[in-house]
């Protein structure tokens, strides 16, 4: 996973709350066995509208979506977060993320900023103004700056200094392999397994 | 220290525990499907690594699924590719599969119960939001993305941070024709699509533990739509006499020995949960959804509401795009709504109760003219015993599609989906715009609200015939 300590860019305004998962990406672009190519059904079904923010010229080539509250509401595919990421977003920032959503996110290296909803509006207004404004996301600092503005938000250290770092969970895990096979031992044994089947 | 049932089935599962870091927890049933294990399977191929537990894995093909000629091979080749894909990880990694065809096929969260592998005090994870569905039995049963379906796969493990506690009580005696699917859409209406997050949630009280089985299932299964990953239900007799001679069940002292550990998992009486919610019973009515998220519902006697009436901006604001999406007037009432399409199926109700429930409106009667009504079981299984039961014939009978087992037209993946601008009244769990195929509007419904709505071709109770 590439490292993530801070990304400067232009920011998209997406006023809109409850943004499921089903809107990142329909199921019908769920078939792909990869992990790449889902940056045509981001937003598939907004982007056939000509007025829709993401197609205008000004917004082509920013890296940072800025959403309403609720964003990646829904099913847990992780091929939301490939879809953003796929497309060229580095960061989104939103008030409130959907769990499963957000994890998925943190996992891929996709930073999911939680910035209150008035810090949003404000942010909204800026880069609506002068869609120029580069907006710079700090995982180091732990804050956004806008402009001249500065706004801190939190994350726990843990996953701040995985994502600094650049580490995948599995690799974390195996270090400590050891404890669930020792786990395992301790496990009830009318525990029920798949193999061998039984009909 | 006295404890709610979520933090026992925590702590009962923690492999490892670090100040300033995730539980490392572990997981007892891991359940697999075509479209989000792909890339999964190909992260452990390209760092040599082995599925740790295949004897806790199993797999099974439903989102991306025909549910008609499931004889020949799939006609779309992306998605040939992607369930061929899964067949292909499951025979290299020695994963249990159930395929096309096979008897045990079928969504997941309707296999892993009727096999009796899902069972009270499991840790119980896929890849797919509804996993919640589990919760029903006591377990703690969530959806993963796909980046944890590998870490599962890996080490059998998850690193996870402890979720708050939410008891949701429900007290009363439910009136006539009031299921499970009104009482979960009147919770999420109440707490909203993000009022469960961060929490699991215990459904509780006197209608919870009135309710089968199935009924907890589709209770738990819609969790998520209320923005919680987990929901979950204290075991008792119900859970027990279900789980009781399925194939995977513990058999002789196992049995003795599982029911009296299963018999601790209650919350204790003075545990504190971090929220509680209550709701009566009584109060409750046939339940309907009028806008594009879950949250957007109402009681089926009621009317279109107005935007106008709204005070919150950014509400307002979602509800005049919902009812622009939705092509619906405000204040006309729910009941004159005509629809297109019935869909009866899915995780959330595909059991074979809710068959039945569906067949007893249905029996002896024809459907409206002017719909078309998809019945597709939950599970290769539920299509068999519904077969036996003779429910197959009451729904071809009546004039209904009598489909085999999938996802079908909950989401519109496989070839079941609807046109734009057609309108579903279903049992499913989601009506985001598009959900069953673009520009398809969608109202959520009870299997008994869906029978109703075919006989008659507008939205409709069984109270109604």
């Amino acid at each position: 996973m590439e490292k993530f300590i801070s990304h400067t860019g232009t920011a998209v305004p997406l006023r809109r709350s409850n943004v499921d998962t089903d809107q990142i990406i329909p199921a019908v672009y769920l078939k792909r066995v990869t992990k790449s190519g889902f940056e045509d059904g981001l937003f598939a079904a907004w982007r056939n509208d000509p007025e829709f923010v993401l197609n205008q010229p000004e917004y082509k080539s920013a890296t940072i979506l800025v959403a309403g509250a609720d964003f990646g509401t829904g099913s847990s595919r992780e091929h939301a977060v490939w879809a953003l990421q796929n497309y060229g977003f580095k960061a989104v920032i939103s008030s409130r993320f959907a769990d499963i959503f957000r994890g998925n996110s943190l996992k891929g290296g996709l930073l999911t900023v939680i910035l209150p909803q008035e810090t949003v509006e404000k942010i909204w207004g800026a880069i609506e103004t002068d869609p120029t404004t580069q907006v710079t996301v700090n995982l180091e600092a732990k804050n956004v700056r806008v402009g001249s503005e500065v706004y801190p938000f939190d994350l726990d250290d843990y996953t701040r200094w995985r994502l600094m770092e650049g580490l995948d969970d599995i690799g974390l895990t195996l270090k400590n392999i050891d404890s669930v096979s020792s786990y395992e031992e301790s496990r009830y044994s009318f525990k029920p397994k798949t193999l061998p089947v039984r009909s | 220290m006295s404890k709610t049932l979520a933090e026992k089935i925590w702590a009962d599962h923690i492999v490892r525990s670090a100040d300033g870091e995730p539980d490392l927890i572990y997981i007892d049933l891991h359940l697999i499907h075509e479209v989000t294990s792909a890339q999964a399977f190909d992260g452990l191929r390209l760092a040599g690594r082995t599925v740790r537990r295949p004897d806790l894995t199993i797999a099974t093909e439903d989102h991306n699924t025909p549910t008609l000629n499931i004889d020949k091979p799939i006609a779309d080749p992306v998605s040939k590719l992607q369930v061929d894909t899964l067949r292909q990880n499951a025979a290299e990694f020695g994963v249990r599969i159930h395929s096309l065809g096979d008897a045990e096929q079928g969504i997941v969260h309707v296999v892993g119960p009727q096999l009796g592998l899902t069972q009270p005090g499991m840790t119980i994870v896929c890849g797919d939001s509804h996993t919640s569905t589990h919760g029903a039995f006591g377990a703690l049963a969530f959806g993963i993305g796909t980046s944890e379906v590998e870490h599962v796969l890996a080490t059998q493990t998850l690193p996870l941070v402890r979720p708050k506690t939410m008891a949701i009580n429900v007290d009363g005696v439910l009136p006539d024709g009031v299921t499970a699917k009104d009482v979960i859409l009147a919770i999420i209406a109440k707490i909203g699509t993000g009022g469960g997050q961060g929490y699991v949630i215990e459904y509780r009280g006197s209608a919870i533990r009135a309710l089968s089985m199935e009924g907890r299932m589709t209770i738990c299964n819609m969790s998520i739509e209320a923005g919680a990953r987990a929901g979950l239900i204290a075991p008792d007799e119900t859970t027990f006499d279900y789980v009781k001679n399925k194939p995977h069940a513990p058999q002789g002292a196992d049995w003795d020995a599982a029911v009296a550990y299963w018999k601790t998992l209650k919350t204790d009486d003075d545990a504190k949960f971090d929220v509680e919610i209550s709701l009566k019973a009584e109060e409750l009515a046939p339940f309907v959804t009028w806008g594009t998220n879950p949250g957007q519902g109402l009681p089926l006697n009621s009317s279109v509401p107005n935007p106008a009436d709204i005070a919150d901006a950014e509400e307002r604001g979602a509800a005049e795009r919902a009812l622009t999406y939705m092509g619906l007037e405000a204040g006309v009432p729910l009941k004159s709504i005509k629809v297109d399409t019935i869909f009866l199926g899915s995780c959330t109700n595909g059991r074979i109760e809710d068959l039945r429930a569906a067949a007893d409106i249905l029996k002896g009667k024809k459907k409206a003219d002017s719909v078309r009504m998809l019945v597709v079981p939950g599970s290769a299984r539920v299509r068999l015993q519904a077969e036996q039961e003779g429910l197959d014939k009451v729904f071809i009978d009546f004039g209904a599609e009598w489909r085999n087992a999938g996802c079908s037209m909950c989401l519109g993946m496989n070839p079941d989906q609807l046109a734009v601008g057609e309108r579903s009244a279903s049992t499913s769990n989601r009506n985001f715009e598009g959900r069953q195929g673009k520009g398809g509007r969608t109202h959520l419904v009870s299997p008994l609200v869906a029978a109703a709505t075919a006989i008659r071709g507008t939205l409709s109770s069984p109270a109604d015939l």
